[in-house]
């Protein structure tokens, strides 16, 4: 192999290191409240991401994501809670006798979350797909609402509306941004395969995908299947950062903030994701001065709650504005860019012969 | 080899194939002329199955392929270049020539077709790695055709490839499809161009409204003024 693969080998081993040392510093030296966020963080990265497959990849215009991660986080929750806090908990009705011992360890109890919300997302997407654009948006938004809605009736399962608490904590940056990490490299795999493809080609034309031999309609159920997965997953993650969910925190709005990081990051960029996510989450709290009553040189503004959604739409109209492609476009994060504008000298590996 | 039937497609309420009877024989160039709405375009998406005829039957090779999935026809050799050229445009002209490959898995086969693609459309090669939507309108009916060459298909269908390209465009079109012919390909084409498109067939079929109201060799049929009439819809 020439030496430009090696020394882009070396970069991204290099990179990986720095990344497990600023997670080890940051984990030493960081406020609980600051490594709090960074692990929200994560969250909406893995969010983000995975709807940016379904919408940006794939191009289906789905807004069911908060629902899958009302199923993840409830899967989680009822999974690793322990049968004593159960006990408790449930105190309007008992929970359902198969329920009430289980107690499984943090690890499966997330992936498991992943599973059921990717199978919801199956039994969802059969029907839904066949709708295309803003049809299936509607279709979806209405199948989130109707998850959080069970949510809330089934109250021998989930204990309704008075929601789940004393849910395990987790509170390492090693086990969010883990999850986050290997949810971006299983994404990068999947875009890059043969699937991968298919899913970009049905977004850019989806008649010419179908006249080329591309099963339109398997290829957007596996789709929709993986992006409700790791939704599944965010969620179960979003109950051990709380460490309670009620079904009212997964309204729809919570589908339009993820949709938000991903227009601003680019849609159909896996990197444009985890910048705006990143981004985003952590200026949504430090944003939280503006909230404040400001002393503006004698002019006094009153704190106004919700200001801070006001700077993001002002954003977010910027961005539709001047910058349609949003901050990535559809480009990736690679190292022969950075190697080009190094001065790294490039084998003409491109005349294939 | 591609046989129709009696074929009956309906849109809705709208009857847009009112039985049609045809033929597609190995190694020719078979044209479907005909003026808007005469269901030209209905025929080759009810070939391909993109949409589901009410009644009739097509063969392919004597099997019943009427009912096969869009997947399975391209598998089994029948490839549409779609109307309008629909390309990938956010794809590279390379992963475009790839997708045409999807149903197959002959790494190597697929790798020397592509070089064959190359060298009858060099333009694309010297494009391989631009975005798809960036290219010429003509470039991109050169990358729909070679992107449905890839799949090595035994028919290749082809709706209105002339459509909205520079005269001079449109007969560079029409070499490249005498060119594929000549190297044993059976051709269905479609065509708003009558005159151009007879020139080249070896057999066509007059289309109006549903119907087929004339058949004939391609030549015999262009010298036809039944023919003009029936183009331009007069009653």
């Amino acid at each position: 192999m020439d030496s430009r693969q090696n020394i882009k080998r070396l970069l991204t081993l290099g990179l990986i290191l720095l990344s497990c040392l600023v997670l080890f510093f940051a984990q030493g030296f960081l406020s609980s409240f600051n490594i709090r966020i960074l692990n929200l963080a994560a969250i909406f990265v893995i969010l983000g991401a995975s709807m940016n497959l379904v919408l940006g990849f794939t191009g289906m215009f789905s807004l069911g994501h908060a629902g899958f991660m009302c199923v993840g986080a409830y899967v989680s929750a009822i999974l690793t809670m322990s049968p004593a806090s159960k006990e408790l908990i449930y105190y309007m009705e008992p929970i359902i006798p198969p329920l009430a011992n289980v107690h499984w360890p943090v690890f499966p109890a997330i992936v498991m979350a992943g599973v059921v919300a990717a199978f919801f997302g199956f039994l969802i997407g059969f029907p839904a797909l066949r709708l295309r654009d803003d049809y299936l948006a509607i279709a979806t938004l209405g199948f989130g609402e109707i998850i959080r809605i069970i949510v809330t009736n089934t109250i021998t399962i989930t204990n309704g509306s008075l929601g789940l608490k004393d849910i395990p904590s987790i509170k390492s940056l090693w086990i969010y941004w883990g999850f986050a990490i290997a949810t971006i490299w299983i994404l990068k795999q999947l875009i890059n395969s043969s699937w991968g493809y298919a899913f970009k080609a049905i977004r850019d034309n989806e008649i010419a995908a179908e006249a080329m031999g591309i099963d339109v309609f398997k290829h957007k159920l596996l789709s929709f299947t993986v992006g409700a997965f790791f939704a599944g997953l965010a969620g179960a993650l979003m109950g051990h950062l709380i460490t309670s969910v009620d079904p009212t925190m997964f309204r729809f709005l919570f589908t339009f903030q993820i949709l938000l990081i991903i227009v601003l990051g680019g849609l159909g960029s896996l990197t444009g994701s985890v910048i705006a996510g990143v981004v985003v989450t952590v200026s949504m709290e430090f944003l939280r001065f503006v909230e404040q009553p400001i002393n503006l040189f004698g002019l006094i503004i009153p704190g106004i709650p919700g200001m801070r959604m006001v700077i993001f739409s002002l954003l977010l109209l910027m961005v539709i504005l001047f910058y349609r492609q949003g901050l990535m476009g559809t480009r990736e994060f690679n190292w022969d860019w950075i190697l080009d504008k190094l001065g790294v000298a490039r084998r003409k590996e491109r005349g294939v012969a | 080899m591609l046989k129709i039937e009696d074929l009956h497609v309906y849109y809705g309420g709208i009857h847009a194939l009112k039985g049609i009877t045809m033929e597609v024989p190995e190694n020719k160039i078979v044209t479907l002329v005909g003026a808007n709405g005469a269901g030209k375009s209905t025929t080759l998406r009810a070939i391909s199955s993109l949409v589901q005829p009410t009644q009739g039957k097509i063969t392919f090779h004597g099997e019943d392929i009427t009912k096969t999935k869009t997947a399975d026809i391209v598998k089994k050799g029948i490839t549409l270049v779609p109307e309008g050229r629909r390309i990938f445009a956010n794809l590279t002209v390379l992963e475009n020539i790839n997708m045409g490959a999807f149903a197959r898995n002959d790494k190597d086969g697929i790798k020397k077709d592509i070089q064959r693609i190359y060298e009858m459309f060099p333009r694309l090669k010297e494009r391989e790695w631009q975005a798809a939507g960036t290219l010429s309108g003509g470039e991109q009916q050169m990358l729909a055709i070679g992107r449905a060459l890839m799949s090595r298909p035994a028919v290749l269908m082809m709706d209105e490839p002339s459509l909205g390209l520079a005269p001079l465009l449109v007969k560079e079109v029409f070499r490249i499809i005498k060119e594929i012919y000549s190297q044993g390909m059976t051709i269905l084409l479609i065509e708003q161009n009558a005159t151009a498109a007879l020139q080249v067939a070896d057999y066509g079929y007059v289309l109006e409204t549903g119907n087929i109201v004339l058949q004939g060799p391609g030549k015999e049929l262009a010298a036809n003024d039944e023919v003009k009439r029936a183009y331009l819809g007069k009653a």
